[in-house]
């Protein structure tokens, strides 16, 4: 059923010029960088603001407001770039266990953030300093770092796992 | 056989070389660190420059950008400095022979430039770049500028792998 489809995907038009064609795979591919830097490195100061590690003088709902324009922008140019690298070479990647590892990290990330927003982040405007960031929060940024990390060091470990260029 | 190939053959016969060579996570992993580095960097420095570009908009706010991204852009370089020559030890013709790392560290001297040019006038005169018609000018035309080159090195990045060494 999932390599069927997968089969489906790769015989598309699209997929078919990306993986026969010698310079689109490298194009998307430095766009899907591009993009995972802005979304990982705009995600990482809003975490360290929640750990505490950073900006202490300014409030998180400060920090949020100013990085997630960046962090959602970048988060859709990396999803399609993404997809379209995946299509590409569908079966092959839905069997890489990092492909798959990334994919999970990055659900894992989203329920995270998801719950943040739901359990503490509602009063965020008030936390001014560390000292009155709640734990929870502080847990969330925690949490939110190490999974992106894991999403970049899967993304990476594709490259060395599948038959591509590393 | 040039002085470079001989440097180069050298080198990936050196203990520390061939260690890096067999061990065989080392290279996805110092890539990893690599690429969170790159991630704090350009993120940071799109804040940055996002404000050169809407220079003249409100108050010193390039200043107080560059106060609070700066750091995050100059930090993360020796820690790029380092894993870059752990992945040249480990690869050195991969690296020191191709156009591409070449024109990455082209790139990267250049952008250091025009971010020091855009931030060091700040130091003395926060209000800098809103003085003046043309200084407003200039800060848009600085911040593109750096932005491309940062998107220059980022892409440059992914190409070192798919562009042969001369």
């Amino acid at each position: 059923m999932l390599d069927e489809l997968c089969q489906r995907l790769e015989a598309t038009a699209v997929a078919t010029a990306i993986r026969e064609g010698s310079a689109w795979f490298p194009w998307i591919e430095s766009v899907h960088v591009l993009a995972l830097t802005l979304v990982v490195g705009s995600i990482a100061h809003v975490d360290l603001r929640l750990i505490g590690f950073v900006g202490r003088g300014r409030s998180v709902a400060d920090t949020t407001a100013a990085m997630l324009p960046i962090t959602w922008s970048a988060f859709v140019v990396a999803a399609t770039s993404g997809a379209l690298l995946f299509a590409s070479n569908a079966t092959a990647y839905a069997h890489n266990d990092f492909f798959r590892a990334k994919i999970a990290l990055i659900a894992l990330a989203g329920v995270n953030m998801l719950a943040f927003h739901g359990l503490v982040g509602r009063d965020a405007a008030g936390w001014r300093d560390a000292a009155s960031t709640p734990r929870r929060a502080r847990v969330a940024g925690a949490l939110s770092l190490l999974l992106w990390i894991g999403v970049v060091a899967c993304g990476r470990w594709i490259g060395f796992t599948l038959s591509a260029p590393t | 056989m040039s002085g470079l190939d001989a440097f180069c053959t050298w080198l990936a016969a050196t203990a520390p070389s061939q260690w890096l060579q067999n061990v065989e996570w080392i290279v996805p992993a110092v890539q990893t660190v690599h690429i969170l580095c790159v991630a704090a960097v350009v993120a940071s420095a799109l804040m940055i420059e996002l404000q050169m570009l809407r220079v003249g908009g409100r108050g010193a706010e390039v200043a107080a950008m560059a106060r609070r991204f700066g750091p995050f852009v100059w930090w993360p370089l020796p820690v790029l400095a380092a894993s870059g020559s752990v992945l040249i030890v480990a690869e050195p013709a991969r690296s020191l022979e191709n156009p591409v790392f070449v024109l990455k560290m082209a790139l990267l001297l250049l952008v250091v430039g025009a971010t020091v040019a855009g931030i060091r006038p700040l130091r003395t005169d926060p209000g800098y770049w809103e003085r003046s018609a043309g200084r407003r000018a200039g800060a848009r035309v600085l911040g593109a500028i750096t932005l491309a080159l940062w998107v220059g090195i980022v892409f440059a990045g992914r190409w070192i792998a798919y562009v042969r060494a001369a």
